[in-house]
């Protein structure tokens, strides 16, 4: 057990509270670090920081997996505590939804450079507005002295009992140096927690962090080189020594990356609920006005209750014929549902959709043996012309597909879909055409209704004239 | 009156904004993809917040840091995807935290495929994250409930301060039906636990860790008690046609409608038979089953996945009456007729004379 002592500090900061009424047993004054432990210096420097930018009430310390698990005994401001190294990614969800908080992520060097690696890059790389603390110790201090990412070259940890091989385990990582070739940081120093100097030096490296945040300049972080005596095997003055002659070399001090003079500030808002702009962009989607009842007068009882396969080659509009005839549908009120085939059955160029229409609530929106088949183009038809259930309708791309059906007991429809769309001067609006025979050939709704529907659920107008001559040639096609 | 036809994917985040959501965070994954993409075309638009993180991982703890702030907050993936979020799902529970997760499931296991499957009902309502706990779990069938259910999800996780899944499937989330958007929420209840960087907030700690092993074991029989007034208070399901019923069908997400249409065929041959969709997988309507015990004769289950909600069936069943499966996978889905036939096969003898 130690106390914060260790730097030239004459006060106690207001942003640690005196007593630690979270630590089990309430109450004390003595910290859970071991004697001699960088942990508590750095606490210290970092409270004197939030104390003189006035900053505690808005400061969130997230407290990692770690020798500083319980970072939250200590420090007086809301608090976080979180999943091993997943530090950055918190701070991220936090500070977005706060963004006039200052967000503290403090972390080892097992927590930020081995299990969450990929957090803080990413955290870095996205320039979130946040200040990291990272405290290298050369050793995972909590679980009892395990090797690190920074345990350097013969070093022995438990885990490397024979002295870290580099050959093997990799070198120490240099997360200072790695992290400042990225373009968002702001501002990225190396300092060490050894004599006075070296800590009057990190203190100004916290302040200077903090104050990045403060002014909103961007992502900032200050590596510490800090004691673990007892894992190093060492009295505290052994510890401060093998700092200076053994980490201080392998990961040198210095300021890494300091763009804060040439940053503007950044500003962002806290989410806001704006109903007004929900609205406006609800009222935007497309939507058909109801009209009629459902009740298929006038529709050959064959033809009523369709259950339609739609199938081409991918940018043949194969998706939005579906959903244009499942809208025509729903604006005179039937039940419709509509699905397309995805992933590897719409892979390989080929597109095909579900179309289900009834009076009735629609069951399953699967169509394994269509009613209905509109084959835009020849493998379509040939795959799909078995499933079509006696009595149905094959309505097909003839301009494509120069095969027949073969099939004797359905209705077959051939329609020059491609040829009349380029005479149109638009080969796309094939699937129209065949819309419009299919609709014409059944009886079930008129080429107004489709006009009156693609009024309405198309954003883009500027193709409606295209598309109606579309459809009334296909409705022509079939007489 | 205007209405949309929607994809049950965009009906949900839909359903999202409704409910107060402005906050996304995700990894893209067929076919869940397009939840993220419309929370990115949207999100920023009405001043909320989207990230692309660096991977699950990374987003569920974004969840995190968002819901310790007290903010309605989501995100959304496959199944490969929750695997990876799930310690993150651990620590939103050991820290009460309220969070909407949706999991649009595929086949596995592995890489499996992006066809749709319910291989994750054991890995997302019996856990699979450590500890002892509890998600509320919730099961869409139509772009509507996508919507609904989103909506509901977000309510009770902040109401119980637990995190809610909204398990769904690919079709669920691919298909296209008529929507009608409820109005939106216009106040979001406070929450005095949250860390909202405030002088009234800056005592407030969020916090998994219980080191005393009393401590812990009182955090959890609390959160326990939790879920007995949840389980009391919030079990919801669909009843089909079981007042007469020999057969009971049971079926959840798009199996409910497939089971839909083979009732309509062998209701037509004479068949009693019905339907109970379980629309919320925990709290399970297990009391429920129990009564239907009492009157039908026998049940099936079908699941797209090789039997794992068929076990909760079992337990509420108790092995008073027999309970048949028919489960497709690995992204097969059954057609109408095969579940016709599996109805005929479980279908009860004795129900048959009767
Ligand atoms: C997912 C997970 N893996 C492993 C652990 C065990 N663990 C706790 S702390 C720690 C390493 C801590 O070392 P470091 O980050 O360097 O912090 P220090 O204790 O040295 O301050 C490990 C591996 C854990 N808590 N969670
Ligand atoms: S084990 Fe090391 S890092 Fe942890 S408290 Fe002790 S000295 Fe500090």
């Amino acid at each position: 057990m130690s106390t914060m002592t260790g730097g030239a500090v004459l006060q106690w900061p207001e942003s640690l509270y005196r007593t630690f009424h979270r630590k089990p047993g309430g109450g004390q004054e003595s910290t859970h670090y071991c004697p001699g432990c960088g942990h508590g210096v750095l606490h210290k420097l970092i409270a004197e920081a939030m104390d003189d930018l006035a900053i505690r009430e808005r400061t969130v310390f997230i407290s990692p997996v770690g020798c500083s698990v319980f970072g939250y005994y200590y420090f007086d401001c809301g608090n976080v505590q979180v999943a091993h190294g997943r530090a950055p990614a918190v701070a991220t969800g936090i500070k977005r939804a706060l963004p006039h908080s200052v967000v503290i992520s403090y972390q080892g060097d097992g927590d930020l450079a081995a299990i969450g690696t990929s957090n803080i890059l990413h955290a870095a790389n996205r320039g979130e507005p946040i200040t990291v603390f990272f405290v290298n110790n050369a050793i995972y201090g909590m679980t009892g002295g395990q090797m690190a990412p920074t345990t350097l070259d013969g070093q022995r940890t438990t885990t490397s009992p024979r002295g870290r091989d580099t050959m093997d385990t990799g070198s120490p990582l240099r997360v200072s140096e790695l992290l400042s070739t990225l373009d968002a940081p702001v501002y990225i120093e190396r300092v060490a927690l050894t004599d006075a100097k070296h800590i009057m030096t990190a203190r100004r490296a916290v302040r200077k962090a903090l104050k990045a945040q403060v002014e909103g300049k961007g992502f900032s972080l200050v590596e510490v080189l800090s004691p673990c005596p007892i894992n190093w095997k060492m009295d505290p003055a052994e510890s401060k020594a093998w700092i200076t002659d053994h980490l201080m070399p392998a990961f040198p001090l210095g300021v890494y990356k300091d763009v804060l003079a040439e940053r503007e500030p950044q500003t962002r808002l806290a989410p806001q609920l704006a109903l007004d702009k929900v609205a406006e962009l609800f009222a935007a989607e497309p939507s058909v006005e109801r009209t009629g009842e459902p009740t298929w007068d006038g529709v050959a009882d064959r033809y009523r209750e369709p259950q339609v396969k739609i199938a081409g080659f991918g940018g043949q509009g194969v998706l939005f014929l579906g959903s244009l005839l499942a809208n025509v549908a729903l604006r005179r009120n039937y039940h419709v549902t509509w699905l397309p085939a995805y992933g590897p059955e719409s892979r390989g160029g080929t597109a095909n959709c579900n179309v289900v229409i009834s009076a009735e609530p629609v069951a399953s929106p699967m169509v394994t043996e269509p009613s209905v088949l509109m084959a835009l183009n020849a493998p379509s038809l040939e795959r799909f012309e078995p499933t079509v259930t006696p009595g149905g309708v094959i309505v097909y791309n003839s301009t494509l597909i120069s095969k027949t059906p073969t099939r004797q007991d359905v209705e077959v429809v051939a329609v020059p879909a491609t040829a009349i769309a380029d005479e149109l001067g638009e080969t796309r609006a094939a699937n129209l055409v065949l819309l419009g025979a299919y609709l014409a050939h059944t009886g079930m709704f008129s080429a107004a209704e489709v006009e009156a529907t693609m009024d309405q659920v198309l954003k883009s107008h500027g193709m409606l004239e295209l598309n109606r001559q579309a459809v009334a040639r296909g409705f022509a096609a079939t007489t | 009156m205007a209405v949309e036809l929607v994809k049950g994917n965009d009906a949900l985040l839909r359903g999202a904004v409704l409910a107060g959501c402005r906050t996304f965070y995700g990894y893209p994954i067929t076919p869940s993809s397009e939840i993220a993409e419309s929370a990115a075309a949207l999100l920023p638009q009405l001043g909320g917040t989207f990230v692309q993180s660096e991977c699950e991982v990374g987003a569920i703890q974004m969840v995190y840091g968002a819901a310790s702030a007290g903010e309605r907050v989501m995100t959304a993936s496959s199944s490969p995807g929750i695997s990876l979020k799930l310690e993150g799902v651990s620590y939103l529970v050991g820290s009460e935290l309220p969070a909407v997760i949706i999991d649009i499931m595929r086949g596995g296991p592995g890489l499996g495929n992006i066809a749709p499957a319910q291989g994750d009902y054991f890995q997302v309502v019996k856990g699979g994250g450590h500890g002892d706990y509890r998600l509320i779990v919730l099961a869409p069938n139509s772009p509507q409930e996508m919507c609904d259910l989103a909506m509901l999800a977000f309510e009770l996780a902040d109401r119980y301060r637990n995190p809610v899944v909204v398990l769904s499937d690919g079709f669920t989330g691919q298909m296209m039906e008529a929507v009608e958007f409820p109005v939106p929420v216009t106040s979001i209840p406070p929450k005095d636990w949250a860390v909202r960087a405030t002088p009234e907030t800056s005592g407030n700690l969020i916090n998994s860790i219980r080191l005393m092993p009393e401590d812990l074991e009182e955090h959890v029989t609390a959160l326990f008690e939790k879920y007995a007034s949840i389980e009391a208070a919030e079990v919801r399901y669909e009843e089909v046609q079981t007042a007469d019923a020999e057969l009971v069908v049971v079926g959840y997400g798009i199996v409910s409608r497939l089971l839909r249409a083979a009732l309509a065929r062998v209701r037509d041959q004479g068949l009693r038979v019905g339907m109970l969709r379980p629309i919320t997988l925990w709290p399970y309507p297990s009391q429920r089953l129990a009564e239907l015990a009492e009157t039908a004769s026998g049940f099936l289950v079908a699941e797209l996945s090789t039997g794992q909600m068929v076990e909760d069936v079992r337990l509420a069943v108790n092995g008073r009456r027999p309970v048949a499966f028919h489960g497709r996978y690995g992204g097969a889905v059954p057609s109408v007729d095969e579940l016709v036939k599996a109805i005929e096969a479980a279908y009860p003898a004795e129900g048959r004379s009767a």
